[in-house]
């Protein structure tokens, strides 16, 4: 399995992004996003499961299957938890499994992985920032994808939790899943690719800076 | 059929806890017909001739009452990504949602309706004419609402746009239904010539609402 990228273009607003993006990474692999504010990183992942449209180049998943698309066998965690504050933390993780997967799961070993089991009852308004971003992380290990999408997935994340996270990536790779991240703080992983989106990202505008 | 009867189920166990809407629009609809005779005075004739037209008229307001957060709610908390990139056809999904939303907010004023109809003197022949136009005629009004509500997703107060858009749209629903219950209650005209033009409405607003709804929300999320 590989995903591939060539020369990609992303358009925001009528405004070049950046463009002549190509990268591309295999099955066991990981490819750290980097760049300034604004260099389109969450764009460059919202595009490739097709939440924004690709401005020019072409955007691959070899080895997948033919018939989804990259999006269908994506996991993409954004900035936002996708979660209810109704919901209990059980009933939000098996909303998620119940819609993106095909058959029940035991719920009890995702949660038990993001340290969450003791709290499986109580409604998600009263999760911690931390908390919140663990029960979305718990969404990626109770439905299996080969490619995650991560938009900065430490963010509110404690040194211990950060830690686990590592964890769970390594395991994702060592089962042959690709990983694409988009973060500021260096992850704990060994070994991961980077790609820096500031070189060729559009130069900002001067009435931009100083604005 | 597993991702929407997990969307179906989510949605109305959200909209009867706490913050949900399940209840605003029933008890908003029992409100405006309460405050009817009010306005226009205790004149049995009157009210019993007007009635099914205020019915109508409070079901309408009722059930686009919570049609704003339907989807605003899902893209202010991310949820409407995963929605949008799932294996199950959005138009579906938006189905779904439409239905979970009928069902927590429409079928409550269908239940209602006879209850609060005694305030405007409806008898039962009347009264049941009415429930009959409102369970056909709802479903309409919400699926309808289903493009207003996708079309303001991503604005702030997006309610009073939703209602400037949809209101308009729901006027064949509101002619044909009312005409409906007042063919029941006082003729000229057959219960089943405006009753199955309503019932043909609602069909096309079935088709219609989640196949535009759907185009909405993948335009807005460029």
């Amino acid at each position: 399995m590989r995903l591939s990228a060539t020369d990609l273009a992303c358009r925001r607003g009528g405004r070049e992004v950046f463009a002549g993006v190509s990268f591309s990474v295999a099955g066991g692999e990981s490819l750290t996003i980097r760049g300034r504010n604004g260099a389109g990183k969450s764009s460059l992942l919202r595009m490739a499961v097709g939440l924004v449209r690709i401005a020019g180049g072409r955007l691959a998943l070899e080895g997948g299957d033919p018939e989804l698309t990259i999006g269908e066998q994506a996991h993409y965690l954004g900035h936002l938890d996708a979660l209810k504050p109704s919901l209990s933390v059980e009933e939000n993780l098996r909303f998620w499994s119940d819609f993106l997967g095909a058959a029940a799961v035991d719920l009890g070993e995702p949660l038990r992985a993001v340290g969450l089991d003791a709290l499986a009852d109580l409604p998600a308004a009263y999760l911690s920032a931390g908390q919140r971003r663990r029960l979305s992380i718990a969404r990626l290990l109770a439905v299996k994808r080969p490619l995650w999408l991560l938009d900065e997935p430490t963010s509110t994340l404690d040194a211990a939790a950060q830690t686990k996270l590592g964890e769970i990536m390594r395991a994702h790779l060592a089962g042959g899943g690709i990983m694409l991240a988009a973060t500021h703080s260096p992850l704990q992983l060994e070994g991961t690719r980077e790609l820096n989106l500031d070189s060729v990202s559009a130069p900002r505008a001067p009435e931009e800076v100083s604005a | 059929m597993r991702p929407l009867t997990a969307i179906l189920l989510r949605d109305m166990r959200i909209a009867v806890r706490v913050g949900g809407g399940a209840l605003i629009g029933v008890l908003f609809f029992l409100v405006v017909v309460t405050l009817m005779p009010f306005a226009l005075g205790p004149d049995l004739a009157l009210l019993k001739r007007v009635g099914p037209a205020i019915l109508w008229l409070a079901a309408l307001l009722a059930s686009l009452l919570a049609l704003d957060r339907l989807f605003a709610a899902d893209h202010e908390d991310g949820s409407l990504d995963p929605l949008l990139m799932g294996r199950a056809p959005l138009e579906i999904v938006v189905a779904a949602k439409g239905l979970a939303h009928w069902l927590t907010t429409g079928l409550p004023l269908v239940i209602a309706a006879p209850l609060i109809g005694l305030f405007l003197n409806l008898d039962a022949p009347a009264a049941g004419a009415l429930v009959l136009t409102l369970l056909v005629g709802t479903p309409a009004l919400t699926f309808i609402g289903l493009i207003g509500a996708a079309i303001a997703v991503t604005l702030r107060r997006g309610g009073l746009l939703l209602a400037v858009l949809v209101l308009p749209l729901t006027v064949p629903v509101l002619i044909f239904g009312v005409a409906a219950a007042n063919a029941a209650v006082a003729g000229p005209i057959p219960f089943g010539t405006p009753f199955t033009i309503l019932c043909a409405l609602t069909l096309a607003s079935l088709v219609v609402g989640p196949l535009a709804a759907a185009a909405a929300l993948r335009q807005e999320m460029e």
